[in-house]
């Protein structure tokens, strides 16, 4: 069995932390640095660090923040949000990032992943969809939830990981936020789809919604950030909670 | 007190900028380099690299690094391969068609292999439980001051498969089947997890790998 990493998410907009609803809305939580420090030394397996306005801006602007964090905590880091090129890859792992998650710029150029799992290998290209649910199914969205795609979300999932992305980050733009639940049909249909890890974001409100998402879906990992953000838990009650459950986690 | 000199090889593949920070938490001067009078006159070096076997081979040789690097381990002093930089202690990778490597470790890299029925993943993106073979065998190694079924993170796909039992230092479970997740002959350590990403018991082990030196 593995064990399900509980992975912190940050999205941070001009130096903050900050979190909104579908994600939108954003509103402050804190300082990067500060909070990835005290999630680290509560027990969180990951961190991922968004750049939520990044697309619009066309940049990354979170290298600095990278670098400061990777002074002072020992786990995997990922960056993602305005990643455009191999050099920006490049420039992200030379800042000390481990994984580099790409959305927009994936959809725009596919060859992007395949390039850059051939350089840097696939452990470190985290394929990011952001799925909205239609009518029939779920279509990736790019910018931060904001343009969709008409690309069909679980096909794209598939298409990811042929290209050699070696995990894909499902964020629910429907669930992300709202405290309400995750996608579960969404992170299910992604999970059966790929034989890569899949990291299942959006939606995580309560210790039952993660309970049940781990039992319906396996995933390899499962992204929160209200839950911590807004002291609703710490991250050593979230996993003494699921080991309580005997669901496998680090402790 | 005197701060010891860790070479950290650079050989164009990896994130080193983890290995460095944690390095600097203890008594450590580090030096990231591909000279070879930096490496010999270390008092520790380490190894490190992700991504594929025949690419990491490649730019050691194409550094000029495989004679360097045979002739620190006769010295003695401590040597550390991390997660690729373990791999390429073997004798060989079956990754992309056979690829040699510096053969300081009898065996092969092998695909891992997963029981079917336990529907667990490639690439292994996990922590994981780390084993001691059997009793004693950490003593006097980098494994020393970890406790038995400590969590380390793992991200591959490959790992080594030792053809000497002795060299084995630790394995793990992964689908049903374990594998070497760290070796050990004499003065050269590999481990197939990374130690700067496994939060304090990743720190524990590098800082017994500093004070191994003499």
């Amino acid at each position: 069995m593995h064990k399900t990493r509980l992975i912190a998410r940050l999205d941070v907009k001009n130096e903050f932390v900050i979190k909104g609803i579908h994600l939108e809305g954003l509103r402050k939580v804190g300082d990067p640095i500060e909070l990835a420090k005290k999630y680290y030394l509560d027990g969180i397996d990951e961190i991922v660090f968004m750049d939520a306005v990044a697309s619009l801006y066309e940049r990354n602007n979170l290298f600095h923040i990278i670098e400061k964090a990777c002074k002072e905590v020992f786990i995997p880091i990922t960056i993602g949000g305005g990643i455009r090129s191999v050099s920006d890859i490049d420039k992200a792992l030379r800042s000390g990032a481990d994984k580099i998650a790409l959305n927009t710029q994936a959809i725009k150029n596919p060859e992007i992943i395949k390039e850059a799992s051939r350089i840097y290998g696939s452990q470190c290209i985290i394929g990011s969809i952001e799925a909205k649910k239609t009518g029939t199914g779920w279509q990736a969205y790019v910018d931060n939830g904001r343009e969709h795609t008409g690309v069909d979300a679980v096909d794209w999932a598939k298409k990811l990981e042929d290209l050699g992305a070696g995990e894909i980050l499902i964020t629910s733009v429907d669930k992300e936020g709202t405290k309400k639940g995750f996608d579960v049909e969404l992170v299910k249909k992604i999970t059966g789809a790929v034989s890569i890890p899949v990291i299942a974001s959006g939606g995580a409100g309560s210790l039952n919604d993660i309970r049940e998402l781990i039992v319906t879906c396996d995933p390899g990992g499962v992204a929160i950030a209200s839950l911590i953000h807004y002291n609703l838990f710490s991250v050593s009650e979230i996993k003494k909670e699921l080991i309580n459950h005997n669901l496998m986690v680090r402790p | 007190m005197i701060k010891k000199k860790i070479a950290i090889i650079d050989y164009g593949i990896g994130n080193v900028k983890s290995i460095l920070n944690a390095l600097d938490n203890f008594n450590a001067e580090t030096i990231l380099t591909n000279k070879p009078e930096d490496i010999l006159n270390a008092d520790g070096v380490i190894l490190p690299g992700v991504g594929a076997f025949k690419t990491g081979m490649e730019n050691l040789i194409a550094h000029d690094l495989i004679p360097v690097i045979k002739q620190y381990v006769k010295t003695g002093k401590p040597f550390l391969g991390i997660c690729l930089g373990m791999q390429l202690l073997l004798d060989e990778s079956e990754e992309f068609g056979n690829t040699k490597g510096l053969g300081l470790i009898k065996g092969k890299v092998k695909k891992l292999v997963i029981d079917e029925t336990t529907n667990e993943r490639l690439p292994h993106v996990s922590w994981n439980e780390i084993k001691e073979p059997e009793k004693n065998r950490w003593q006097n190694s980098i494994l020393e001051n970890v406790q038995q079924f400590s969590d380390v993170y793992f991200v591959h796909s490959f790992a080594a498969a030792p053809s000497t039992e002795a060299d084995i230092l630790a394995t793990c479970n992964y689908g049903n089947k374990d594998f070497c997740a760290a070796v050990k002959k004499e003065n050269v350590f590999g481990v197939q997890f990374h130690p700067e990403k496994s939060g304090k018991t990743g720190l524990a082990i590098l800082k017994k790998f500093i004070d191994l030196i003499k």
